[in-house]
């Protein structure tokens, strides 16, 4: 009796079987961040592969580069990664300024390191604050949207535009500074460093978000080299590389002397090095950093021309440049090549965000479906530059 | 089931729509008719009560979750917003309802009549007021808590039948939390039930009808253990009406909107209805077993200026408790909009692991204290 009761319990063990469901989070997706699916494998709620499968907001940006002029291109250089707009003008003039070979105004520099790092840190509010969301927490989001805002005002009195400005062009910058703005940013630095402390409170050290983020993700140092990761992401997992003091460009050489910024690295402080939570927390430290480089330069920053003398239609020398600068988000390269026209031949962008993600299908084997959602918002992707 | 409800009635208490009834039933009118009546009657108000508690709720939850994120919340419909969930409930009804291809019709369209109804049945045993009530009954809590656990079904059913991947993780999580937490929730609420000795909502009530409050269980002159208890209590109700940070069924940024991401219209609109009602009721629930239910300096001065027979005596009474439901309301939805969302892990760990075995503590240091200290308290004995 008792045997055949075992043989009912193996026959019925063998009649339940399991199958791994494939799941697709996006296109549209609320952690998927934008326009981008990741089909992800799962065996219950444990993810067991995740491929993401991107070019849903593909632009052709690169190509467009090659067809419109060098001046042309500019705006659209806003729109690959649409929440470090300045960033993107910055490399993209650097680029062909290195080409022309343009000595650019100190009083230009000035305000573009200002704008580039203001611009920093309205990047990195939305990345923490959409991470929090990931994780669950509201309302850190739309305090830091309130302070994003006010550093959207100050664009839209520099440039009058909010999120693509176009401001930072060939040869300097569009206008000069309005009278009284550049206290205004010295008042919304003061500011900032009040509210900074209340994001640290309410969710950087959340337990329950120190929970969902340590030990979640971890990319080992050499992981982060093996995949050519850069930024934050490389930051997180402790290695010591930045573009602003290792490849300078701008007054970044000048500002790293003068003491006044350092770079913030992940130390593995709540689980491992490398996890989610040090990720965010260098997103965080950044912020404060952005904040002493807006004060040094509104410190050094005098009156003085904010453009090169440069034609309206420009003709630039034949030959390639590559420069890379510091995005929020890691390396942004713009590779240029011109045969001496008034169209460059080619236009390649080096993104960070699509570098970033690759390692995305390499951590998410394993975790948990909220892990993985955890995982997709430490990369801090903006899937307009991902696909370009 | 509100037949028997109210056949049961005579013998746990009064009806009072019933008696009205037959108080003013003209002769030929069959006596038959009375408790149907009243069952129609008692039914409506039931549904008009879920209906205004949702409405509020959701109002309510707009206008705390604004001013918690430094907006004002609705402010166009009426006064601050407070025509907003009318506004709302219209365009939900408008709304096309749609049912998914693939989806199991049939349990896809029974499900949100089940999640609503389950919690209708509950609100049968919700008293308004110490004079005022469908059903006085003498396991009322136990009626509640069993009532309130079929929502689970409808959840699984809605998950189940959607056809959608996200809706049957959204369906499994709930199944897998409420199975989690009604043990913590139930054997919480045992200690307050031991120290009143009835599972009657009303005799807990009464228990507790000291000056100022000081006879609520809560404090821990009455019994130590009740303080502990409320908390085990709060945080397993947090997870029973899946609110943050137990919100996983329907956690946004993982399921889209889990086990609800296929419903539309009237249909969606059920399950928040569901939502706000469990919400509102497992806190008048705390109310009675930890913060004097119906009693409150209020409730006292009533009783002593009119009497405790007269009207305006069962209208403070009610408006205590619904001051006290919507308190709890209130906290939850300021957890909702501070905390982050916990892994499904956690909220397993913590269930099985912290809460059921810290419950089971309490009941026994609860009880210990009922059998040996109690008695020699002189509070406990006037």
């Amino acid at each position: 009796m008792a045997e055949s009761t075992a043989t009912t319990e193996r026959e019925f063990m063998l009649d339940v079987r399991t199958q791994d469901m494939e799941v697709n989070m996006g296109p549209q997706h609320p952690a998927t961040h934008g326009v981008m699916r990741i089909l992800m494998r799962a065996d219950g709620e444990i993810c067991t592969g995740a491929q993401p499968h991107l070019g849903y907001l593909h632009r052709c940006a690169e190509k467009i580069g090659e067809n419109v002029e060098w001046l042309q291109y500019l705006p659209y250089t806003d729109r690959y990664d649409y929440l470090a707009a300045m960033n993107n003008n910055l490399g993209y003039s650097l680029a062909v300024e290195k080409l022309m070979g343009i000595e650019i105004p100190r009083r230009a520099l000035m305000i573009r390191t200002i704008c580039a790092e203001l611009n920093r840190i309205g990047s990195h509010l939305i990345a923490f604050g959409t991470y929090g969301l990931d994780i669950g927490a509201f309302t850190p989001f739309l305090y830091m949207f309130r302070e994003r805002e006010w550093m959207m005002a100050l664009f839209e009195k520099i440039c009058g535009a909010r999120l693509t400005y176009s401001y930072i062009r060939i040869g300097g910058v569009f206008n000069d500074a309005p009278p009284g703005w550049l206290s205004e940013v010295e008042r919304f630095c003061d500011v900032f460093e009040e509210k900074w402390q209340e994001y640290v409170d309410l969710l950087m050290v959340n337990h329950i978000f120190v929970q969902r983020t340590a030990n979640i993700g971890v990319i080992s140092p050499a992981m982060a080299l093996d995949f050519g990761l850069s930024g934050p992401m490389v930051r997180g997992s402790g290695i010591d590389w930045d573009l602003r003091r290792d490849m300078p460009y701008e007054l970044y050489a000048e500002i790293w002397k003068a003491g006044a910024f350092s770079i913030p690295l992940g130390k593995g402080e709540r689980g491992a090095l490398g996890d989610c939570w040090d990720r965010a927390y260098v997103r965080v430290m950044e912020m404060m950093e952005s904040i002493k480089i807006v004060r040094w330069c509104l410190d050094s920053i005098a009156p003085g021309p904010v453009i090169a003398d440069i034609p309206k239609t420009l003709r630039v020398p034949a030959g390639e440049a590559y420069v890379g600068i510091e995005n929020p988000r890691g390396e942004l390269g713009h590779y240029v090549v011109s045969d001496g026209g008034k169209v460059a031949v080619r236009c390649r962008v080096r993104g960070p965000s699509f570098t970033n993600l690759a390692v995305v299908e390499e951590l998410m084997p394993g975790t948990l479906i909220a892990d993985a959602v955890a995982i997709i918002g430490s990369t801090d992707i903006v899937v307009g530059e991902t696909d370009r | 089931m509100f037949t028997e409800v109210l056949s049961a009635a005579p013998q746990s208490g009064t009806n009072a729509i019933n008696d009205f009834l037959a108080g003013v039933k003209p002769e030929f009118v069959p006596a038959w008719a009375v408790p149907l009546t009243a069952v129609g009657i008692a039914v409506g108000i039931t549904i008009a009560l879920v209906s205004v508690i949702a409405m509020f709720s959701t109002w309510l939850e707009r206008k705390v979750s604004g001013h918690i994120q430094c907006r004002y919340g609705p402010m166009r419909a009426g006064w601050h917003g407070w025509l907003q969930p009318l506004a709302d409930g219209v365009k939900l009804l408008l709304k096309e309802d749609l049912v998914p291809v693939g989806a199991d019709r049939v349990m896809y369209v029974v499900a949100p009549a089940i999640v609503l109804a389950s919690v209708l049945a509950a609100l049968a045993a919700y008293p308004l007021a110490p004079g005022f009530f469908f059903a006085d009954l003498d396991l009322g809590i136990f009626f509640i808590l069993a009532m309130t656990s079929t929502t689970t079904i409808g959840v699984v059913m809605a998950g189940w039948s959607s056809n959608s991947k996200w809706s049957l993780y959204g369906a499994m999580r709930e199944a897998a939390q409420v199975v989690a937490y009604e043990i913590p929730l139930g054997i919480s609420l045992l200690v307050p039930i031991m120290v009143a000795g009835s599972f009657n909502l009303l005799e807990v009530s009464r228990g507790q009808a000291g000056m100022f409050g000081m006879d609520w269980y809560i404090w821990p002159w009455v019994n130590p253990f009740m303080l502990p208890c409320f908390v085990l209590f709060f945080i397993a109700i947090l997870a029973e009406t899946k609110r943050a940070p137990f919100d996983l069924p329907e956690a946004e940024s993982e399921l889209v909107a889990g086990f609800m991401t296929e419903y539309s219209g009237i249909r969606w609109s059920f399950f928040f209805m569901e939502e706000y009602a469990a919400m509102y009721l497992y806190s008048v629930v705390g109310a009675f077993f930890f913060f004097g239910g119906f009693e409150s300096p209020l409730t006292w001065g009533a009783a002593k200026v009119f009497g405790d027979g007269h009207v305006l005596y069962h209208c403070a009474a009610g408006l205590t408790l619904i001051l006290k439901g919507f308190a709890g309301v209130f906290l939850m939805m300021w957890l909702r909009w501070t905390l982050p969302r916990v892994r499904i892990d956690q909220v397993m760990t913590l269930g099985y692991k912290y809460l059921t075995p810290l419950a089971l503590a309490c009941v026994l240091g609860g009880s210990l204290w009922e059998v040996f200290v109690a008695p020699i308290l002189p509070w406990r004995n006037g």
